[in-house]
């Protein structure tokens, strides 16, 4: 077990620089350097800057060394000092703005797995023991749904039909006297009543994948003759279906547990935006019309090292449950 | 009973009768054509038997019908759509799908019409509402009126559109939003960036994804490794934020075709990794085969063995996958556009025009606004219909 983890920790590394490598391509992207606006910006307001002072402030960001120098300059601060640059948007270090924002992305993730898993197993395995009833199509339905609408459309339709029958407008975490209010049963009732769109978007996000392949899986599964030997043995059918074929059946889900997060955090990013969360969805949206690369770079960066950590542990977790996997 | 009526019958009508004579002449030559049909199936190519494979998934035959008049409305944008998407009519802001009458007010019917409105701001709740005098005109709706000139499709001069009204006072199929520009228009010209998106987008993921993919699965060893290890880093960082990053990057000067190529490029550059999974898989599991050994030993260049070879032996998968790949690139495109980071104005993509939809409280004044997203919805079932019935298709051995 040991030994697996160290193998998966060592891929993980190459995965952490080449992410990092991503990401200064992305800040390096946008044609012109964020010093040329912000000296155009200085000269529009009727400054005077010298040749030399704008080759002073460039040389203040580092952007007169050569590609690679920089990049070695940039990694070393934030591995360092936690200094990812600043946003010169919000004219803030981009460490502060990600402390502030990312958590509640991470927790809103996790939730959203965790619902979208509740509520997809027991569904899929409904599917597939009741194939072809009402259940099966109507899930197939929803299924489509969450395949072909997009999240922002899903959180949009849902919030206008809930404005327009109760004049409820679901609007960030919070209605506005409790966002400043200290915490209380109040606020946690408040949270509930704003939290559950956003959940239930991402979850019918994931669901229909996960619910599909359960359905085909669990249906091989059961035409299987070890369940017609356990069925002929008097095994009640609930507990025939859970014990044996399930534990199969669910394997090759766990083993993409890990391809959700990215799908999630995506989706997350999204829906943030429609529904005005205070997650980093919207900030990253702005960085990146504001062509604020160090803040957008900087985001991309730490999800993406977040979601390579989520599925290295998921993997972990995994190995742990299966010893086929610690043998590959 | 008397004899006139049992002795004569009447003579048959020379269709019945016709008919009869060729069903006898069916059946009389001993089950010829049945065998027929058995030896046709038997001698069907692949591709034969998977066209009426296909033919037999009624869903997504009509689905097929319908993308394709979708497409097709896309390429003739410009006739189809009664406006110009940028036409705008101050007193027709925010007004609703126009009521289209058939019966004069006294009861005649005198065809199809619109009266005479505009709308405007209700001072108690700030929203446009729509006015219509009492004895207003009506405006007789008519399938090509004559319009200024212009070019269909960039090269066929034109002066008819395919309806619209022959008076000052507009139709609006499905209302008209905020700058009072007609919904419809708008909608049939972006259908154009928003259904090829996916084209374009998947044509070079296709590339990347084949090309990739089978350099991995043929030559294995330490390029496959490489390969591997990048396709599963493209796949574990979150697409959607890099996809905003990267279209972030677009500058913001470049003229719209030009944005609408760095948009697919994005797109594609995040997409292939699927696609180059499954070539590697299947050559994975072919190359062992026998032919391919034969192929080898008489010579034929690595090359030669992949496309004449390998490749053919997974063309459907491929088919299938790129059905699949479609709807997604299209909500790809979607989703960034609505964010404002995709197409911009004064170009048209059905996410874009959802930008309008983004407040709910404007939404619900004026629900029509939403129908941009009927639209991407539909696109996207419609080829996911179809991407169920070339699954099924795929394989015409099965069963």
């Amino acid at each position: 077990m040991l030994q697996f983890a160290l193998r998966r920790l060592g891929i993980l590394i190459p995965f952490l620089i080449a992410i990092s490598i991503v990401s200064f391509i992305v800040i390096q992207l946008p044609p012109g350097s964020y010093v040329d606006s912000y000296v155009n910006n200085l000269r529009l307001q009727g400054n005077v800057v010298s040749a030399e002072q704008e080759g002073n402030i460039r040389a203040m960001y580092g952007l007169d060394k050569s590609m690679p120098e920089q990049y070695a300059l940039w990694m070393g601060k934030i591995v360092f000092a936690g200094d990812f640059g600043s946003s010169f948007r919000y004219n803030r270090p981009v460490a502060a703005i990600l402390m502030e924002r990312v958590p509640s992305t991470i927790i809103l993730s996790l939730t959203a797995i965790a619902f979208t898993w509740l509520l997809a197993v027991p569904l899929g395995i409904l599917s597939a023991v009741k194939q072809y009833s009402v259940w099966d199509h109507t899930l197939t339905l929803i299924g489509l749904v969450g395949l072909a609408v997009p999240g922002f459309l899903l959180a949009l339709g849902i919030m206008f039909v809930v404005y327009q029958n109760t004049g409820w407008l679901v609007n960030g975490f919070f209605s506005p006297p409790f966002r400043e209010a200290p915490w209380s049963l109040a606020k946690v009732l408040d949270l509930l009543k704003n939290v559950w769109l956003p959940i239930l978007v991402l979850t019918i996000g994931g669901m229909a994948t996960i619910t599909r392949v359960l359905r085909a899986t669990l249906l091989d599964e059961l035409n299987k003759q070890y369940v017609t030997t356990a069925r002929a043995k008097g095994v009640p059918e609930m507990t025939n279906v859970l014990r044996y074929p399930l534990r199969i059946a669910i394997n090759p889900l766990l083993s993409t547990l890990g391809w959700m997060l990215p799908a999630v955090v995506g989706g997350e990013i999204v829906v943030s935006k429609v529904l005005n969360l205070p997650t980093i969805g919207p900030v990253l949206l702005e960085a990146s019309i504001t062509q604020d690369m160090y803040l957008a770079g900087g985001i991309v960066m730490i999800l993406s090292v977040l979601t390579v950590f989520g599925t290295f542990i998921s993997d972990l977790l995994l190995a742990l449950n299966d010893p086929r996997i610690r043998m590959e | 009973m008397s004899d006139t009526t049992t002795s004569a019958p009447a003579p048959r009508p020379k269709k019945v009768q016709d008919r009869i004579d060729r069903l006898r002449a069916q059946y009389s030559t001993g089950g010829d054509r049945r065998r027929q049909r058995a030896e046709q199936l038997y001698s069907a190519s692949q591709w034969q038997l998977m066209r009426a494979k296909f033919g037999k998934h009624k869903l997504a035959m009509v689905s097929l019908y319908l993308l394709i008049l979708f497409y097709v409305v896309a390429i003739l944008a410009d006739f189809i759509a009664p406006y110009d998407p940028q036409e705008r009519s101050r007193q027709h802001i925010f007004a609703p799908p126009s009521a289209i009458h058939f019966f004069a007010p006294d009861g005649g019917f005198v065809g199809p019409y619109v009266f005479d409105s505009r709308t405007r701001v209700n001072p108690k709740t700030f929203k446009y509402d729509l006015i219509v005098a009492d004895n207003a005109d009506m405006n007789p709706v008519v399938l090509f009126p004559k319009t200024d000139p212009y070019l269909l499709m960039g090269v066929i001069p034109m002066s008819v559109k395919l309806f619209g009204t022959t008076s000052r006072q507009p139709v609006f199929l499905l209302g008209a939003d905020n700058l009072g520009r007609d919904l419809f228009s708008r909608i049939v010209h972006a259908s154009r960036v928003s259904l090829f998106v996916g084209f374009g987008g998947v044509l070079i993921s296709f590339v990347l994804g084949v090309a990739l993919g089978g350099i991995s699965g043929y030559v294995g060893g330490k390029v496959d490794v490489i390969i591997q290890r990048t396709i599963e880093l493209v796949m574990s960082v979150p697409q959607i934020p890099l996809w905003m990053a990267l279209a972030a990057a677009i500058p913001a000067e470049w003229t719209g075709i030009q944005t609408y190529f760095a948009i697919t490029l994005v797109l594609s550059l995040v997409g292939w990794t699927g696609l180059a999974r499954v070539v590697r898989g299947r050559i994975l599991s072919m190359r062992e085969e026998d032919y391919v050994m034969a192929a080898r030993i008489s010579s034929a260049s690595s090359w030669s063995i992949i496309t004449r070879h390998l490749i053919p032996g997974f063309t459907s998968y491929l088919i299938v996958h790129i059905t699949i790949a479609i709807p997604f690139m299209i909500l790809g495109e979607t989703t960034l556009s609505f964010l404002g980071i995709g197409i911009r104005a004064p170009d048209v993509s059905w996410g874009s025009l959802l930008q309008q939809a983004q407040d709910v409280v404007v939404l619900s004044n004026y629900v029509w606004l939403l129908w941009p997203a009927a639209f991407v919805v539909a696109a996207v079932v419609l080829f996911n219909f179809i991407g169920d019935g070339l699954r099924d298709a795929a394989d015409p051995y099965a069963k």
